[in-house]
């Protein structure tokens, strides 16, 4: 079955469908990760955008049920050189058409991504619909250019958990985690807030010591409080950070009990504004697993997971906040400190999955700051 | 942190000459290393003994050691150069082992050499098995079992343990030499015992077998700061057992879920902090348990490889420049991304197409030798293709590979029942991947061949699904061919050639209706980041999408046609002699275009061009590059005479297809090549040559060679490296030899030639212009006579026992040869001298072997000179009027793979067989012949006991040798005939039994270290195995071997010159100023 893929921009790639069929609108964007497809389609923070993938050969290893970030595929749509016709691994249990199609995910294969890349890092990001079968592609033009815009909507209402609930380990076999150079001395309690989190960011919480409750994006911060946590975190997800007025006040108030924070992501956007910093969004975002990220602090690069449209104005910075990293490619923020306060967050993925696990000392950093004891 | 400012001159080491496993990607990573180190204000001195190399071009270093890479000149070039610090990571193995031996010898320490990019521990740690193992449990990181056997009955001892298949890595050696996989006891003893012989540690490794697992490779590059990134990722397509060499790989790992690539990747990061790689890049080999993900370190190397020159190629990310870099103190984070510009280097590229390299062997050239592939590498070249798929990819490779016939995976003409597939399946050899394309071929399910092959069930897929495609468009047909089935068959990467041998049509139809269609390729670029910034640099590579960015400029320019993969008989020397092309007419204010698919050379460097298409060497695939070259409109010229027969191969098409071609005319080349037109042109030029015909039967053949007399040497027209090439004495062998040519190139007759026995054998270099002038660039004498390759032959410049009237003569039928051939550029002609006259034996129009060892040898680039002639530069006008002379007397040496070919004949004949050369210089011609033999990892020795066994017609001119060597105070023992003859001509000698006439004899002698030297000429048919084993023993002890009677006197003169031996060394500027010093005095 044929696959047109159409931007607003006008232009239109004629490909196969792949997975389900039907319609797909949101924002397409790229993902420059040579691994890890299943992690990426299960990643909340995709909501609302149809992720092309650069590597060509996508699907080769299948799908397997540790490989998830969360409960199912979120990306709106899937953009792929070629597909995979069987799934290679011993883990797997399943194929990406399969999955997708199980998941009514809407997929192109065979067109040429890297023309639909250099389109999007050139143009920017842009509005875009698949559609498969008998389509007008003129047609499909219109409906992107109709789509609403991503920046000012609150996508994390759509990926945010319901209710409250406490995160029980459940991680991919032994051996291909990293472990930790040092657990927390007696396990910690976190209390998380879900603005679309993956579950890579519980696996390694726990892996460090911490039992993690896990509270809906809406949650006031008292809430969180009443269980006395030795820290709060504040997830990734998906979208423009501008709209979560709610999130960016309870991350004030969260500041204001002197209880340790750590965010990343969207997590880190909602941290910024509520230190008084402003965000912006980047022209074609950063969405791979090989930027290098410098840690300010100690000179080491590390190689990153990245995955946001959105950034922290260095410019509108406070003084009293520190920027602890930045972007190697483009010197934008990476992460932050609170001078004073027990605040601080990044806006790659440490957690990784998919990427390289070179940050993985930050969640160390986490309950380092979680142990020591209260300055005031 | 900026750069180390405690270093001022540093020495950088070679890798010598090419040899099985150690190849041109070391010119490659140690031209980039020397050009970024100078390019810091460092003073580099280099030393290497191959002189066809990039790096040993005047200009690389600014002093350039053409010397053997043993510790005793390294210590002079030491004590010259004052270096601060030794670079020890770009030369291969080679130059590790130097640096280790130099700093066990002490010589590090007395001279205050530090060494960078890698320690002595870390060198040793990776190095040693047991070290690594030990290494490897402490960090957690596991390995296969493994265990030490320092004797033969430690060995046998300890396989109980393992149990079959076990495999046995000998320590300490090249590209696995020795080691081997035993499937029984009796392989066992053999591998193992041959095994602590060829270990100069004497020690085996007797290890767990992982053979069947997904084998992976890790490039991955530290800096002094312990940032850490990985550069590529590898996947070799032929699972564990098969050395990596020969295997092929796919890049990026096509396989592996990112869980299993991340824990890889922290396990590499652990490695290489572990093992203590400081700065620099490093190769990292793991394998996966296909059943349960069971991963283990296999090997790594604290230095870079091929594989890192893969990657490189594979990525755009140069990792010997930046190992150099990082190895003065930079950090990644200082160094730019030379491709983004904007970007640093501290990053890990991505890529968005896939990359596949595809192994070439030549067995062809050795019958004997066995082609199952093991843990010891037997190729001896490479290609590499990019495409937007792995089936593209995939077939662009196969193409690539350049086999004609016997290269076309499909429709093989050999009838095979399922019990030889299956065999031919499950046993790796050079031509699985056609086994494996006939079984999918017969309807063997991909289920079946993997459990066959242990080939990951994904790539056997994507065979299936090549087949499949293939199939599918037979049954259309031609006629009813559809545009987009077309479509769908160029996306997947098939050649026009591959679906015209599908359709029952010729290549040129489908061709034609490609045009028809307006398929034609694009070319997207290679830019580390999958296009998320934009890329500077035009790396490129065909497929069939929708968006081309090949952006081609309107100016002038000139592409230039590599030579393909590396085999015996092309390789690095035309390789150089393109690159050479490529500075020249950069120079020369051209824009230059390389198209090539050898991904270990200096001309797929994006530096070494303007522009780089790293596309197969075929018609289709050069045209393609031509019409999008010249789609801006500017005036687009082709040169085909520095890549060797690759590119002479498509002048023809690509003139008919209106392409330029400057240089020499397709006509004159097509003259030269073609017997008849050029035996009435020495005729009328007065040139003689030895009688000659051509047959295109055994009955004409017969005819011929009775007419002429035998012996004869017989050939195919249009060959390479005197492949199929034999002197046959008489009818019956000219028969034998009929029936396996003619098949060997039905296209062309055999030429048939008067061999000239016992001639000296002559090669010429010069380069003409268009105005007529010839400049010689030298006459080479051959050492030994006429019969043996002239790529096999040892040869000196100046000659040194030719008389000045012959060279006259030599000289004089060159120059009247170029004019008449109208020659515009490089020109090599050999020659033969018997009977006191001057025979010409070929002409070749084009680059040859021998340029750049000749340019070397005088000072004057002459690929270069040539590439000037032919833009219209005249030789005057480049201030070259004279023929030109050396200071000092150079003797080329020749390399041979005969150690990884057991059962393999050492004897020299028409056929070449070695793998590369070295180059000797001295004062005298002993001295030279002396380095160059050491060099080629022959220690003569300078006294002892030396064992003479020669055919009648050689008995008479043994007794000087044999008197010489018993001046020289060495003992003499012969075979009884040959004994007998030397008693008689009053020479004390022993007699020692052949190995067929009783014990103890000569391989009993050689074992026991008895005998220090053999010269042993072939006595025909009936002794050839008796010899042969002789000939192998002394091979596999080091023990000199000498199969000709001019070979023996020069080594002869070579160890009376050892005697007197200081380890002088001069750099090859010193020679050229000599020549300056020389001319400027007459």
């Amino acid at each position: 079955m044929n696959a047109v893929l159409a931007l607003e921009s006008g232009a239109s790639f004629v490909g196969r469908a792949v997975g389900a069929a039907g319609r797909a609108t949101g924002e397409v964007v790229f993902n420059t990760s040579m691994t890890g497809y299943q992690e990426v389609l299960t990643d909340p923070s995709y909501a609302g955008q149809i992720v092309t993938m650069t590597c060509p050969q996508i699907g080769n290893y299948g799908v397997a049920p540790d490989d998830v970030e969360s409960g199912r595929p979120h990306v709106a749509g899937f953009v792929i050189r070629e597909a995979s016709p069987i799934a290679s691994n011993w883990r797997a249990t399943g194929t990406l058409d399969d999955y997708l199609a199980a998941h009514g995910v809407v997929a192109i294969a065979g067109i040429d991504t890297r023309a639909l890349t250099r389109t999007l890092r050139s143009s920017g990001v842009m509005r875009g619909v698949i559609g498969t079968g008998a389509v007008n592609p003129d047609d499909l033009v219109d409906q992107a250019r109709a789509a609403p815009a991503m920046e000012g909507s609150d996508l994390v209402r759509g990926v945010t958990c319901t209710e409250p609930f406490d995160w029980r380990a459940s991680g991919p076999p032994p051996g291909f985690a990293l472990d930790p150079p040092r657990r927390a001395a007696r396990r910690l309690r976190v209390a998380a807030y879900d603005l679309g989190m993956k579950r890579n960011i519980l696996r390694r919480l726990d892996s460090h010591g911490c039992d993690v409750r896990v509270f809906p994006a809406a949650a006031p911060a008292a809430e969180l409080l009443a269980m006395q946590p030795d820290g709060v975190f504040l997830s990734n997800g998906p979208g423009d950070p501008s709209p979560l007025d709610y999130a960016v006040a309870n991350a004030r108030d969260l500041m204001g009990s002197g209880v340790p924070l750590f965010g990343i992501c969207l997590g880190h956007q909602v941290l910024g504004l509520a230190m008084g910093a402003t965000t912006y969004k980047l022209k074609f975002g950063h969405r791979g697993a090989n930027h290098p990220v410098k840690n300010l602090r100690t000179g080491q690069v590390e190689i990153t997971s990245q995955n946001h449209g959105f950034a922290v104005d260095q410019d509108s910075v406070p003084d009293d906040v520190e920027i602890t990293h930045r972007n190697l490619y483009d010197g934008t923020v990476e992460g932050l400190r609170h001078k004073r306060l027990p605040v601080s967050c990044v806006q790659y993925h440490p957690e990784a999955s998919p990427g390289p696990h070179d940050a993985d000392y930050l969640f160390s950093a986490f309950v380092d700051a979680m142990e020591r004891p209260p300055s005031r | 942190m900026p750069r180390r400012t405690d270093l001022e001159t540093v020495l950088v080491i070679g890798s010598g000459p090419i040899v099985i496993g150690q190849a041109c990607e070391f010119d490659y990573s140690g031209t980039q290393a020397c050009k970024a180190l100078r390019s810091e204000g460092l003073r580099v001195v280099l030393m290497n003994s191959n002189p066809a190399t990039i790096m040993t071009d005047p200009e690389v270093a600014d002093r350039t050691y053409v010397e053997p890479l043993s510790w005793e000149y390294a210590r002079s070039v030491i004590e010259r150069e004052r270096p601060d610090a030794l670079l020890p990571t770009v030369g291969g193995q080679t130059a590790l082992n130097l640096a280790r031996e130099l700093a066990g010898q002490g010589v590090l320490e007395e001279h205050g050499v530090a060494l960078i990019g890698a320690s002595v521990d870390a060198i040793t740690v990776a190095e040693d098995r047991l070290k690594f193992r030990e290494a490897m449990e402490s960090i957690g990181i596991e390995v296969p079992a493994s265990e030490y056997a320092r004797s033969y009955e430690d060995a046998v001892r300890m396989v109980d343990r393992f149990g079959f298949p076990v495999i046995i890595r000998p320590s300490f050696t090249l590209g696995g030499v020795g080691g081997g996989i035993a499937y029984n006891i009796e392989e066992f003893r053999e591998l193992a015992s041959r095994g602590i012989q060829l270990s100069p540690v004497h020690e085996v490794l007797i290890e767990e077998s992982v053979i069947g697992w997904k084998e992976f490779e890790l490039e991955v590059m530290r800096d002094g700061a312990d940032n850490f990134v990985v550069i590529c990722s590898i996947e070799n397509i032929d699972p564990m057992g098969v050395h990596t060499g020969d295997s092929i790989t796919v890049a990026p790992a096509l396989t592996l879920t990112d869980k299993e690539y991340q824990r890889m990747r922290d396990a590499a990061r652990r490695i290489i902090t572990r093992v203590g790689v400081e700065t620099g890049g490093s190769n990292i080999q793991f394998a996966i348990n296909p059943d349960d993900g069971r991963m283990v370190a296999i090997e790594m190397n604290p230095r870079v490889s091929r594989s890192s020159a893969l990657a490189s190629k594979a990525t755009g990310f140069p990792i010997a420049k930046i190992a150099a870099k990082l190895a003065l103190g930079y950090r990644l984070e200082e160094i730019p991304n030379d491709i983004t510009r904007l970007t640093p280097a501290s990053f890990e590229p991505t890529i968005d197409y896939v990359v596949v390299k595809i192994p070439r062997w030549t067995f062809e050239k050795f019958p004997q030798a066995d082609r199952t592939l093991t843990t010891q590498m037997k190729s001896v070249g490479e290609v590499m293709a990019i495409g937007r798929t792995f089936k593209e990819a995939f077939l662009k490779g196969m193409r690539s590979l350049e086999l004609g016939r016997s290269g076309r995976l499909f429709a093989a003409d050999d009838d095979v029942d399922s019990g030889q597939l299956q065999r031919r399946l499950v046993s790796p050899n050079d031509r699985r991947i056609w086994s494996i394309f006939r079984a999918l071929e017969l309807g063997w399910s991909v289920e079946r061949i993997r459990e066959a092959t242990r080939i990951d069930p994904w790539f056997l897929t994507q065979f299936a699904e090549i087949a499949e495609l293939r199939r599918a468009a037979g049954l259309v047909g031609f006629r009813s061919l559809s545009a987009e089935t077309l479509a769908e068959l160029k996306r997947a990467g098939f050649g026009d050639e591959e679906i015209g041998a599908a359709l029952g049509v010729g290549g040129n139809a489908v061709a034609a209706r490609r045009e028809e269609e307006k398929l034609a390729p694009v070319y997207k670029r290679i830019d580390t980041c999958a296009a998320e910034f934009e890329s500077f640099t035009p790396y490129l590579y065909g497929t069939y999408e929708r968006e081309c960015e090949a952006e081609p400029t309107d100016r002038p320019k000139v592409i230039i046609l590599g030579s393909g993969p590396n085999r015996i008989g092309q390789g690095l020397e035309f390789d150089y002699c393109c690159c050479h092309a490529a500075f020249a007419l950069r120079e020369q204010g051209y824009e230059t275009v390389m198209v090539n698919c050898n991904p270990e050379t200096v001309s797929t460097d994006y530096d070494t061009v303007d522009r780089l298409y790293f596309e197969p060497l075929t018609l289709e695939d050069v045209l393609a590059v031509v019409r999008r070259e010249q789609s801006a409109g500017a005036e687009v010229s082709c040169i085909v005479q520095f890549g060797g027969q690759t590119p002479l191969k498509l002048a023809l098409g690509l003139q008919g297809a209106g392409a330029r071609i400057i240089g020499t005319s397709p006509d004159s080349i097509d003259l030269a090549e073609d017997r008849q037109r050029f035996a009435r042109l020495l005729w009328d030029l007065g040139v003689p040559q030895a009688p000659s015909g051509i047959a295109t039967s055994r009955e004409e053949a017969r005819e011929v060679a009775s007419g002429i007399g035998y012996p004869v040497v017989v050939r195919p027209s249009y060959v390479l490296g005197g492949r199929a090439m034999a002197i046959v004495y008489d009818p019956g062998a000219l028969d034998r030899y009929m029936a396996e040519a003619v098949d060997a190139s039905p296209e062309h007759p055999i030429l048939v030639d008067k061999f000239l026995e016992d001639a000296f054998e002559l090669d010429v270099d010069a380069v003409a212009d268009t105005t007529g002038d010839v400049v010689i660039g030298g006459v080479m004498e051959h050492i030994e006579e006429a019969g043996i390759h002239s790529g096999d032959s040892s040869c000196v410049v100046p000659p040194y026992l030719v008389p000045e009237r012959h060279l006259r003569v030599i000289r004089d039928y060159t120059r009247r040869l170029a004019r008449a051939l109208k020659v515009v550029g490089l020109l090599n002609i050999q020659f033969a001298i018997r009977d006191d006259t001057v025979y010409l034996l070929e002409v070749n129009p084009r680059a040859s072997r021998t340029v750049p060892y000749l340019s070397k040898a005088t000072g004057v680039p002459l690929a270069k000179v040539a590439a000037r002639v032919m833009v219209g530069r005249t030789l005057a006008e480049q201030g070259l009027v004279d023929d030109l002379e050396v200071a000092g007397v150079f003797v080329k040496a020749p390399v041979f793979p005969f150690v990884r070919f057991p059962g393999v004949d050492t004897i020299l004949g028409p056929e070449m067989k070695s793998t590369g050369e070295v180059m000797g210089g001295a004062d005298t011609f002993g001295k030279a012949f002396a380095r160059a033999q050491l060099a080629a990892g022959q220690r003569l020795p300078d006294s002892g006991r030396a064992f003479i066994s020669v055919n009648d017609d050689d008995k008479e001119n043994v007794v000087p040798v044999a008197r010489d060597l018993a001046a020289l105070g060495f003992d003499l023992v012969a075979s009884k005939g040959t004994a007998a003859y030397l008693r008689a001509h009053g020479l004390d000698v022993d007699v020692v039994f052949k190995i067929n006439e009783g014990r103890p004899h000569v391989g009993d002698r050689l074992l026991n270290r008895e005998v220090q030297l053999v010269i042993n000429t072939p006595l025909g048919r009936e002794s050839y195995f008796d010899d042969l084993t002789m000939r192998r023993v002394a091979m596999l002890y080091g023990v000199p071997c000498v199969t000709t009677l001019t070979g023996a006197a020069a080594t002869v003169a070579a160890i009376r010159a050892l005697r007197a031996e200081t380890h002088a060394v001069h750099p090859l500027q010193e020679y050229h100023a000599g020549i300056t010093a020389g001319s400027a005095g007459q």
